[in-house]
């Protein structure tokens, strides 16, 4: 059938916006324009009022909120760590799921129980996940300090703080949520391995190229798109996540691990500033603009080609 | 997938993706493996620093599991996250299903462009909406109740589960369909009897995603609900199982291990389905 054809037979046979189509769309619109929506707004509202819990009414007050808050040195702190958090992360991430992605390519026996193994972090409630790691780098008990005093590295009776000390701190927080997110990363970049046509890669070897050479100049670029996917919703779920830094630290020791979500709930929620908090909030909307920008991008260059 | 053909891996390329594998293996399941240990540990052997952590010093214990079942909120919040989780499989399926088809089939050329648009509304975390949701929540006069989080949570499984759907919908052989509407039946008649049930599996892996999404929020539960009572698990457990300052390690471990196991098993099992749905279009 030629183009023209199946256009014009779809016309027919589907006319657009018909009174059924707008019924059927409307009820999941209207919630998502009424539970989103309006949130959002509000959020934006809020960010430039005065508004208080408990407040009655409330004044717009301008940007005196985001002015306040850019003075703040704990703001300023929690912008810079998001930073740090998102990207160092996505960084160990990338790798490890590469690796791994590489590794889970080929069936081999016990694949399926090794892939249940490697979800857990991944499918597991992560408020869950990060209490077990709260437990393996408790102050008094971590089993990290028995091994590391078996080797003589620490004294156990004098150990090293993983959630007490700044630098452990922010470095515990990020190697708990990339221990998180390598199976998501994983798991879309092995869709993505697998799509590509084994031929490819096996004619280099053939002609003589090394694994790495293969891996760097061919299969990598042809995965381009899907790392593009898996980077994007990475900084998604790692920038606006507040979980792994709630339960292990609460963004101490001193804010030293304090993220911008988990700032503006202990703002607003905890502290009950609503608008200094939906100001801090409102910090995370560049970020989730320029990545849906990029996704559509992908998507659109995925239909046309 | 294909079985390894081609050139014969060398000894190097298998060693080097046994140790991968054996290694990631390891650190990923590390901590579940570290939650049952401590589920069955006696206090005095838990809480030793002379002795190996690793194995039984002393004979294994149901002590914590007793505490947890007998003396805490944990089977409660089991409950309400169970409640909970069916009423928002219900509510999304009722907003998403309607909503997916009219979007792959009826609404012409624009349906991708809203399917897109309602997709990127997945993206918007709670983390930006939770303190005025909190005010939408307390209008609605569902402060501190479980509903708030039924109320709330399809906002991000409406928008995923629309566009899983829709991919589904798109694969549906549209002759099928309009075979049906030369035997008489009406448009909606033809999705309700035909392309629902060939949906099957696809509207089973949205109702697996959006419940182990429920067991898996924690931001919205722990802004919506302050009583422990009302909790749901994941927030009940890592927050008002300790008490004070004080944690009850063994119990706490328990209570993870029982409650990430079987979310683990069904989402493990989907997981497939679920990751076409952000893979699609960069993915042939």
């Amino acid at each position: 059938m030629s183009e023209g054809a199946a256009r014009a037979r779809r016309r027919h046979l589907l006319p657009p916006g018909t009174g059924l189509g707008i019924a059927m769309l409307a009820p999941a619109v209207l919630y998502i324009l009424a539970l989103v929506g309006l949130p959002l707004a509000l959020a934006f509202a809020y960010s430039l009022s005065d508004v208080k819990v408990g407040s009655e009414h409330a004044h717009f007050v301008g940007l005196d909120n985001f002015r306040s808050v850019l003075q703040s040195p704990t703001f300023r702190r929690a912008i810079g760590n998001s930073f740090i958090f998102t990207i160092s992360t996505q960084v160990i991430v990338l790798v490890c799921g590469n690796a791994l992605a590489l590794a889970l390519r080929d069936r081999f026996r016990g694949r399926g129980i090794v892939r249940f193994f490697i979800l857990l972090p991944w499918v597991a409630p992560i408020s869950l996940g990060a209490i077990g790691w709260k437990w393996i780098l408790d102050s008094i008990y971590s089993v990290v300090n028995w091994v590391l005093a078996r080797m003589h590295l620490v004294n156990l009776y004098d150990p090293p703080m993983y959630l007490g000390e700044p630098a452990l701190a922010m470095t515990s927080v990020i190697l708990v949520h990339a221990w998180r997110m390598i199976p998501f990363s994983t798991v879309i970049l092995l869709a993505g391995l697998t799509s590509i046509p084994r031929d490819i890669p096996e004619a280099a070897a053939m002609d003589g190229a090394g694994f790495w050479r293969t891996h760097f100049e061919i299969t990598l670029p042809m995965m381009r798109p899907i790392i593009n996917v898996a980077v994007l919703f990475g900084v998604v779920f790692t920038f606006t996540d507040m979980v792994v830094v709630y339960i292990l630290t609460r963004g101490g020791p001193y804010d030293t691990t304090q993220v911008l979500p988990s700032l503006a709930f202990l703002t607003g929620v905890l502290g009950s500033d609503l608008s200094e908090g939906a100001a801090i909030s409102v910090f995370l909307v560049p970020i989730l603009v320029v990545v849906a920008a990029l996704m559509l991008r992908v998507a659109h260059r995925a239909e046309v080609t | 997938m294909t079985t390894p053909s081609g050139p014969r891996r060398s000894i190097g390329t298998r060693l080097g993706r046994w140790v991968i594998v054996a290694g990631f293996s390891v650190l990923l399941a590390f901590p579940f493996y570290w939650m049952a240990i401590a589920s069955f540990k006696r206090g005095s052997d838990l809480y030793n620093l002379q002795n190996n952590p690793f194995i039984f010093n002393q004979p294994p214990t149901l002590e914590h599991l007793r505490l947890l079942f007998e003396e805490t909120l944990f089977l409660r919040w089991c409950w309400n996250t169970a409640l909970a989780g069916s009423a928002v499989v219900i509510i999304t399926l009722v907003l998403a299903l309607p909503a997916a088809w009219a979007l792959a089939r009826l609404t012409g050329a624009w349906g991708q462009q809203l399917g897109i648009g309602i997709f990127l509304t997945y993206l918007i975390p709670p983390t930006l909406l939770f303190i005025p949701m909190s005010r939408v929540v307390a209008v609605l006069g569902l402060q501190d109740s479980l509903w708030s989080v039924v109320v709330t949570y399809p906002t991000f499984t409406v928008p995923f589960s629309v566009w899983l759907l829709m991919g589904f919908f798109k694969a549906i052989p549209r002759d099928l369909e309009e075979a049906a509407l030369v035997d008489g039946l009406t448009r909606l008649g033809a999705f309700v009897k035909l392309v629902v049930p060939i949906s099957l599996s696809g509207i089973l892996t949205v109702v697996i995603f959006s419940f182990t999404l429920v067991t898996q929020e924690f931001v919205y539960a722990l802004t919506f609900i302050s009583t422990a009572e009302s909790q749901t698990v994941g927030v009940g457990v890592p927050i008002f199982l300790v008490r004070g300052d004080v944690y009850y390690w063994g119990s706490l471990m328990a209570a993870c291990l029982i409650t990430s196991l079987p979310i683990a098993v069904l989402y493990d099992v989907f997981l497939d389905r679920f990751i076409a749905g952000f893979t699609v279009g960069s993915v042939k």
